[in-house]
């Protein structure tokens, strides 16, 4: 197989270029670096080759490390018997060797001399390995391609740039400057990249070879010599112990800690490697960040955070779990009803995606009221240089605001999203669908009403499902599918081709109350209130959702979303478990605060106090007079714990019955849905990182504590008692061996 | 077991730790060796019978670095034969270094030594001896390490000290210390530094401003509030360590804060014998000395748990000690102290502190041991607690009894 292709011309200027067979894009795997070696090698030893350059002969030049190859080599390691994180290390400075061996591009090392120059020609996108390939050659062209992104986004998915990556992107920009690469994983479009440092040229796509060779041809011995190789080298903006760089790294430090409330491994690892390596000669601070880099896939954050948020991410955008033998279903014409704050959501990412929409409300101002919330987002992304005045007419262009029926023929979908009513949603679905042929697929938004409840309003049932956004929809990225009783492989194949159309990422579900995601959430900010009800210092519960890696604690969570819907949802389902209803103290917290008028940040006055302006200004102290603070507090461990486990064990139940039916869309949707520490890979993966008899352990102290809601359920016990991970008994390899 | 006992103490006395102090012109060696010589001339001191000059100084570098204490010997012509050693306890280093020597004396290793410590901080910016502790991100994450005002502020958050409370604790202090100079309480602990011709260069504590008020120190801006809520924000770093915090109160400032200051000291001690022998009269005994390690995210707490542990190793209790001496590095560290303890106001640092004198870091330890003694002897009391907070989470403590 080859995947660089080797090239000399009249010139005597070698390109290297990159191709894997059978790939849309470029992906670094282990015979990858095995002929790029060699590539080089004979580059280095033929006399009549000058330099080279290296380039893709794919539209990018790369996405990245094949991420599967890393779990390979740890499960490799692992297997024969060797110490796993030697056998990583060992890969890792092999690697290392290679692209150090490449970057002194065949020079005597003690004078310099003799190095062949290196140019780098990305055609388009160029990320994580693809980067830190053009980091070791001499000088960077890029394609002159707006659509192109650059950059190391490792930190993304629980990793950081092992690969040189750190160290030579801290040489060539500082600290300062590479932060925002490394530590917060930005791409940038070639411009930007070039203005910030990250590579020399950008040039008309069509002379990028030719730029190129010319400067290849033009280089002088020096040109070959990198920053860090040459003499009196200084790091940009100081090392470690000088007084610029000391007061840099400190405060970069403490930023870092505070952002991330030391929930992820990656960053924090990765600052060690900045630091350490930023004291010592380069060669050194490589073998140090090989070091680092090791403890870090070593570490199961990161096998779990590359698995969920890279690969069953990606799986599941891809289809997944469709329904194999129905054909493409693409959306061509969706029909919206109700024009409110979701209704305007689901219809902009439609139009935004190229489906002709019919955004409706019973009269034409609110559908038109729906078009402007519309016309808002394109502004906001306008205003951001996202999108075009063009592009933004065009989008609009798309979509009809009306009150009419009519106006619903020839759609192929329709996503109901008016008032959370099964009489006026009954209503709705029967005059959409009397305009709709039979092929047509009835999709209903809710996210408190059960799927098969409201189906029956349909003329065929089995072309009715759920599809469960998430507010504000342009934003969020999870879209939850939910499959009633008679829901059929089209439905659902419609739901998830929808999904991909407007690139967001889908789970399905069966249906039972709240599906899955609001099913884990609501229970999330219940035991924030039980907490506040018990007396427990509310910062404490916030900060301790914060150190879990939540976005925002429950508490403000609480005010987000509203007081007055926690209470309708505390009531409707008071109403509809009866006695089965788990009396809660939290409750008397909603109630009191809805009693109040408190409702939320839509009151400006909630859990939290608002000023003039709706910012935050502190938690509001008026509840201890009502619920008293008490004298003793407990453990931050203990309050994560119950925060965590509200979470967590809603998702086994779901598991356990059946509404999730594959735990990757569990851990995805938990992640993407409601911001479930993203270092944990989700509930499931958190559970295995932790051990489940570890987590039953806890459970049966908490349940001791704090009542039956703790206890762990039968699936989680089973998976302890027999030593089982959930991913080894549910992943998508146990299941197909099943 | 031999007892230790103070001989003398002698301190100089505090200039203003910026270009314009009076002190900014003296080397740090000069200083130390000045003092050196001071306490040898008021004893008569044949300085060949010291087993060790053991000295406090903080930031090490430069002119204080490559063991300041040496250096001292030598710049002030003592005999060959004594040695030197510079130690860093940071905040506590004079304090360390008496209580080093008190314990060699005890254990029988040498019964002459002189303690004390010296800091230029006009001259050898603090912190500009580097250290991993806020860069290395292994050890500052682990430590939850944040700028000591930041810290101090946490303290005074968690204590509800407002303020109101830490500046009215502020006006209190340049009070005491105004008066205490006007009765010229200090006695003749503090020399005045002269210049190789025997001309004064400073007399007196420079850095007091007797006419503090609430308005002029209500007029200052929080100093700590910047770097903890915003660039780079280490009220977050610190609240993972203390979740129950909501938000960190910023309440010190220049005003509530110890002084930056230049100053020396020497605390001449030694056992019985060797007063005897050299006809040393014993001014107090050194009862006791402790140490700890605590919170480094709240980092200044230490005078609490290191009083604790001197009351456990002695049975003593807080209405055993006559007066105190709780380094003011800010207002609510006293104030925690008093807190924590019940102690009597009046007899927390009666004579004012470092927010009025200011805090020549490695020197303060043994200044403070000193006006305890002074105090004592004014009073004619008998038994003194000295103790300070220290960077990075440690406390440190003496315990002195007149004889």
């Amino acid at each position: 197989m080859t995947i660089f292709h080797y090239d000399v011309d009249a010139d005597g200027v070698a390109t290297i270029a990159w191709d894997l067979p059978g790939a849309n894009m470029n992906v670094m795997n282990a015979e990858g670096f095995a002929e790029l070696e060699a590539a080089f090698d004979k580059a280095f030893a033929d006399d009549a080759v000058k330099g080279v350059v290296l380039t893709s002969k794919k539209k990018d030049f790369a996405g990245g490390m094949d991420l599967n190859v890393l779990g390979q080599a740890k499960a490799e390691a692992e297997a024969s018997g060797l110490n796993p994180a030697e056998g990583l290390f060992n890969m890792i400075q092999d690697t290392h060797r290679m692209m150090r061996k490449i970057e002194l591009a065949g020079m005597d090392f003690k004078t310099k001399k003799g190095g062949k120059p290196i140019a780098w020609a990305s055609p388009g996108t160029a990320a994580g390995i693809g980067l830190e390939l053009g980091l070791i050659c001499h000088r960077r062209f890029a394609a002159d391609n707006p659509k192109a992104k650059i950059g190391l986004p490792e930190i993304m998915v629980g990793i950081f740039p092992g690969a040189g990556g750190t160290t030579r992107l801290i040489r060539m920009l500082g600290v300062m400057g590479a932060s925002q690469f490394l530590v917060e994983g930005k791409m940038m479009e070639p411009k930007k990249a070039k203005a910030n440092g990250l590579i020399d040229e950008v040039v008309p796509a069509d002379e990028l070879l030719a730029k190129a060779k010319e400067w290849v041809l033009n280089a002088t011995e020096a040109d070959c010599v990198k920053p860090w190789d040459a003499k009196g080298y200084k790091m940009p903006g100081g090392a470690p112990y000088t007084p610029s760089g000391y007061q840099m790294m400190a405060g970069g430090v403490a930023m870092i800690h505070g952002r991330t409330q030391g929930a992820y491994p990656a960053p924090k690892a990765l600052m060690s490697a900045i630091y350490e390596g930023a004291c010592v000669d380069f060669d050194t601070a490589l073998r140090i960040e090989a070091r680092w880099f090791t403890s870090i896939l070593m570490n199961p954050s990161s096998g779990a955070m590359i698995r969920s948020l890279f690969l069953n991410k990606e799986a599941l955008e891809k289809g997944a779990v469709r329904p194999k033998d129905v054909p493409d279903m693409s959306v061509k014409k969706v029909g919206v009803l109700g024009a409110g704050l979701m209704g305007a959501g689901i219809a902009y990412v439609s139009a935004r995606a190229g489906i002709e929409v019919v955004l409706m409300d019973r009269d034409q101002e609110a559908a038109d009221a729906g078009l402007a919330k519309i016309a808002a987002i394109l502004d906001g992304g306008v205003k951001r240089k996202k999108i075009t005045e063009e592009g933004k007419a065009e989008v609009l262009a798309r979509v009809t605001a009306t009150p009419d029926y009519e106006a619903l023929k020839g759609a192929d979908l329709v996503v109901e999203a008016v008032f959370e009513d099964p009489k006026i949603k009954a209503d709705v679905t029967k005059l959409a669908e009397a305009q709709l042929g039979p092929e047509a697929i009835f999709a209903t938004n809710t996210s408190t009403l059960p799927i098969s409840d409201l189906a029956e309003a349909s003329r065929d049932q089995n072309r009715f499902i759920g599809i469960h956004f998430f507010s504000p929809v342009d934003k969020m990225m999870l879209v939850e599918i939910i499959k009633g009783k008679n829901t059929g492989p089209e439905a659902v194949a419609k739901a998830l081709d929808f999904v991909r159309q407007i690139k967001k990422t889908p789970i399905v579900v069966n249906d039972a109350r709240f599906f899955y995601a609001n099913r884990c959430i609501i229970p999330y900010g219940g035991e924030a209130n039980r907490m506040i009800a018990e007396g427990i210092e509310p910062a404490l519960v916030e900060n301790a959702a914060k150190q879990l890696g939540f976005p925002l604690g429950p508490i403000q969570l609480g005010d987000e979303t509203a007081v007055d819907l926690a209470e309708k949802i505390m009531r409707a389902t008071k109403e509809a478990l009866g006695k089965d209803y788990p009396e809660s103290n939290g409750d008397d917290v909603v109630q009191h605060l809805f009693d109040l008028g408190r409702l939320g940040r839509k009151t400006n006055a909630g859990y939290y106090d608002y000023d003039e302006k709706g910012k935050r200004t502190g938690l509001w102290r008026g509840i201890h007079d009502k619920f008293p603070l008490a004298d003793e507090q407990p453990d931050v461990t203990e309050v994560k714990h119950r925060l965590m486990l509200a979470q967590v064990l809603e998702a086994v139940k779901a598991l356990e019955e059946g509404v999730l039916e594959d735990i990757r869309e569990g851990d995805v949707g938990a992640i993407l849905g409601w911001g479930f520490a993203p270092w944990s890979g989700g509930p499931f993966a958190w559970l295995d990182i932790m051990g489940a008899d570890k987590v039953v352990a806890i459970c049966d102290s908490l349940a001791q504590k704090h009542g039956e809601r703790f206890n762990a359920p039968a699936l989680l016990r089973d998976v302890a008692d027999k030593g089982e991970t959930f991913y080894g008994r549910f992943g998508p390899e146990a299941k197909a061996a099943a | 077991m031999t007892e230790a006992y103070i001989f003398d103490a002698v301190r100089s006395p505090r200039g203003k730790g910026k270009k314009d102090g009076s002190l900014h012109e003296v080397t740090a060696v000069r200083m130390a060796a000045n003092v050196l010589n001071e306490l040898k001339a008021r004893n008569d001191l044949d300085e060949s019978q010291v087993e060790d000059v053991i000295l406090g100084c903080v930031t090490g570098v430069g002119e204080q670095g490559a063991c300041v204490a040496r250096s001292a010997v030598l710049y002030a012509g003592w005999a060959e034969s004594v040695p030197g050693l510079h130690i860093n306890r940071f905040c506590a280093s004079g304090m360390e270094a008496v209580n080093l020597a008190a314990n060699q004396v005890r254990a029988g290793a040498g019964d002459l030594y002189v303690a004390g410590g010296v800091e230029m901080m006009s001259r050898v910016p603090m912190a500009s001896d580097g250290g991993a502790i806020a860069v290395d991100p292994y050890l500052a994450m682990s430590a939850y390490m944040a700028p000591q005002g930041v810290s101090a502020d946490l303290i005074a958050t968690k204590y509800g000290f407002s303020r109101d409370d830490v500046d009215a604790y502020a006006v209190e202090s340049q009070k005491r210390a105004a008066a205490a100079w006007a009765e010229k309480r200090f006695g003749d602990s503090v020399f005045a530094v002269k210049d190789q011709n025997g001309i004064t260069i400073l007399d007196h504590d420079e850095f007091i401003r007797p006419g503090t008020d609430m308005q002029s120190l209500g007029a200052l801006k929080p100093s700590f509030k910047d770097l903890g809520e915003t660039m780079p924000g280490f009220d977050a770093v610190l609240k993972i360590k203390h979740p129950d915090v909501e938000r960190v109160n910023h309440v010190h400032h220049a005003g509530n804060s110890s002084g930056i200051v230049d100053g020396a000291t020497a605390v001449l001690i030694g056992s019985k014998e060797a007063g005897e022998r050299l006809g040393l009269k014993a001014r107090a005994k050194i009862r006791h000395t402790a140490k700890i390690g605590s919170d480094p995210a709240m980092m200044l707490t230490g005078p609490v748990p290191v009083t604790e542990k001197v009351m456990a190793e002695t049975g003593m209790k807080i209405s055993d000690f006559d007066t105190f001496e709780v380094n003011e590095a800010f207002a609510a560290i006293p104030m925690m102290f008093m807190e924590e303890f019940g102690a009597d106001p009046v007899k927390v640092n009666p004579n004012g502190g470092s927010i009025a004198m200011g805090h020549p870091l490695g020197a303060t330890g043994a200044m403070i041991i000193g006006a305890a003694l002074d105090e004592l002897e004014r009073s004619d009391k008998e038994t003194a607690l000295a103790t300070l907070c220290v960077a990075a989470g440690m406390g440190a403590a003496t315990v002195i009894e007149r004889v």
